[in-house]
């Protein structure tokens, strides 16, 4: 008997996109992580040091500092997206589902933002909030704050600016979990919903009772997707506050920290080997929530769904 | 059923707090476009007016236009879209159809190995795809662009495209097959009849390739190839006191964005709630 020809048009149909994903994507993630465990010694060789950076980033004071500064901000403005972000999509994609007119409407000015560039973006915040322009003054005297300086120039103030760019980043993005929600809350059946109106149930209890248990899955694909999104983000920062992330790196999350230890920054100049362990911290810290939440969440909701 | 009364009540409240929320979205924007056309004056004097006869201008984008190369940085971004769209939903189409249609050793390998990147960021392999344009001499050319957006658009496309290519009814292959097509002319009969999954994935691709900093940034930052996010940014931060040109920037900037989210909201639409079901 014959033996089965190889099978070509497999290889020609996979071939492609294998090739350039593994050489631009996967090929360079190794090729950083082994930079990671190398050292640049004088006349450019490389040294091989294991670990080493990987230590000194977190244990020398040089690095651990900006590191760990980076990494804390990193989780206020993390836990400011999962506190309000997530909360208000759900609450408008439950607005958006109540089967009201022109809800297609509203739907598509909420996502405008989120299409846009975050530099555009951030910079109209900017001037928005810049005391410059100064457009929100009269608000600001109203609430009787208009002689606070922190509020003049939220931008400005070590104890304010964080905050204010994860809440414009809130702003921006708040559309993606409102989609994700609608979806979700779409493809419930009517006949549930009616049938619990009949029983005179109201919107609170049916949207606890029913509509919440029903979309429990969309809630940890949207947890992941902002951990991912978060713990990666630098376009903000870097365009309303630079690469030094200020004032005094109050605003310095991983990605900015991640670009500064790269190419340097005023007179220290760049290390790629210290660089490329910025990034492999940060694909540890990507990984640890991608586990978290296969193994800790989505097992949990097979069990309850079987 | 809740009485007429209170349903009525319900239907206005919840049109309130829409039509609030969408207020609060559609205020900076609209301020922004708003100011880009008046003078210097009226921007500080009555920020919140629309421009009149008296106040209007169009200094802003008489300056842009005199010294940025704004239509050229649009171009470049134009060319890096499209191209990496056509990439990333053509080699994508082909990938997802062999994974579906065709049974043999490692296709469960090759769906774990391709899904990988939806998960893991591409910019953490900056370092690593830096020193490989470099060795290639692609730093500062649209090619190496085209080439990371690429491999960072074809994981989601490959993901989307197999699943609608598997819900295909086997009918129609079978009956091509015994006609004697080759597999190469199968691809390209079924190719038209996921025509909408095409358009989703082209649509939710194409939002971060066109709005991304970070690689222009790093990979082609020279005049010749700055993308339009990158032309504003440096614009931006030069003429920051130029409020007049900074303004028509930003609103000029997010012009094309929004027509093409107003051409594909459809697609893109679909595609966020595709791309979610599991």
């Amino acid at each position: 008997m014959r033996r089965k020809p190889f099978p070509w048009h497999i290889t020609v149909f996979l071939a492609p996109a294998v090739v350039i994903y593994t050489v631009f994507m996967i090929y360079p993630m190794f090729a950083s992580l082994k930079f990671s465990l190398y050292q640049t010694v004088e006349g450019g060789r490389q040294l091989f040091v294991g670990l080493g950076n990987y230590a000194r980033l977190l244990s020398d004071p040089i690095w651990s500092e900006p590191f760990w500064n980076a990494f804390w901000n990193n989780v206020v403005f993390f836990v400011i997206h999962m506190t309000l972000q997530n909360p208000i999509g759900l609450f408008l994609a439950v607005l958006l589902a109540a089967n009201i007119r022109g809800a297609w409407i509203y739907r598509t000015i909420i996502f405008t933002p989120t299409i846009l560039s975050v530099v555009l973006i951030g910079f109209a915040w900017k001037l928005i909030l810049s005391p410059t322009w100064g457009i929100w003054f009269p608000l600001l005297d109203r609430l009787g704050l208009g002689d606070n300086e922190v509020a003049i120039a939220l931008l400005g103030h070590e104890s304010s600016a964080l905050i204010t760019l994860s809440l414009i980043s809130v702003w921006q993005n708040i559309g993606i979990p409102m989609m994700l929600f609608l979806a979700a809350l779409i493809r419930i059946p009517h006949e549930l919903i009616e049938a619990a109106q009949v029983d005179g149930a109201g919107s609170w209890r049916i949207f606890w009772r029913i509509q919440f248990p029903l979309i429990v899955p969309t809630v940890g694909i949207v947890a992941i997707l902002t951990f991912i999104g978060n713990f990666n983000a630098f376009d903000l920062i870097y365009a309303t506050q630079g690469a030094l992330a200020g004032p005094d790196f109050a605003t310095d999350i991983m990605g900015t920290f991640f670009f500064r230890t790269f190419f340097g920054f005023q007179l220290r100049p760049g290390d790629p080997n210290m660089g490329a362990t910025v990034a492999g911290m940060m694909l540890l810290i990507i990984l640890v929530g991608v586990l978290v939440y296969l193994y800790g969440w989505q097992r949990r909701m097979e069990e309850v769904q079987f | 059923m809740p009485h007429r009364g209170v349903r009525f009540l319900r239907v206005a409240g919840i049109h309130a707090v829409l039509l609030a929320y969408s207020a609060l979205v559609l205020f900076p924007i609209l301020l922004v476009f708003m100011n880009s056309f008046k003078d210097q004056m009226a921007i500080f004097g009555e920020p919140l007016k629309p421009p009149t006869p008296a106040t209007f201008s169009v200094d802003g984008y008489r300056t842009l236009f005199e010294i940025a190369s704004f239509q050229h940085y649009f171009l470049n971004s134009l060319i890096v879209t499209a191209v990496s769209l056509v990439l990333i939903v053509l080699l994508g189409a082909m990938a997802g159809w062999a994974l579906a249609e065709y049974a043999f050793k490692l296709n469960t390998f090759m769906a774990i190995y391709l899904a990988l990147g939806i998960m893991v960021p591409i910019r953490l392999g900056t370092v690593g795809i830096l020193r490989l344009m470099a060795d290639w001499q692609l730093v500062n050319t649209l090619t190496a662009l085209i080439l990371v957006y690429t491999a960072m658009g074809l994981p989601l496309s490959v993901f989307i495209l197999s699943r609608f290519f598997a819900q295909l009814p086997p009918d129609f292959k079978d009956a091509a097959r015994i006609d004697g097509a080759s597999e190469y002319r199968i691809f390209t009969l079924v190719l038209p009849l996921v025509r909408p999954a095409l358009g989703t994935v082209a649509a939710i691709s194409m939002i971060p390739v066109w709005n991304d900093l970070w690689f222009p940034l790093i990979l082609a930052p020279s005049e010749e190839t700055k993308t339009i996010v990158l032309g504003a940014q440096v614009f931006l931060g030069q003429f920051l006191n130029d409020w007049q040109a900074v303004l028509a920037a930003l609103s000029l900037a997010m012009i094309p964005a929004v027509i093409l989210y107003m051409l594909f909201s459809k697609q893109l639409i679909r595609g966020l709630t595709a791309g979610a079901v599991k």
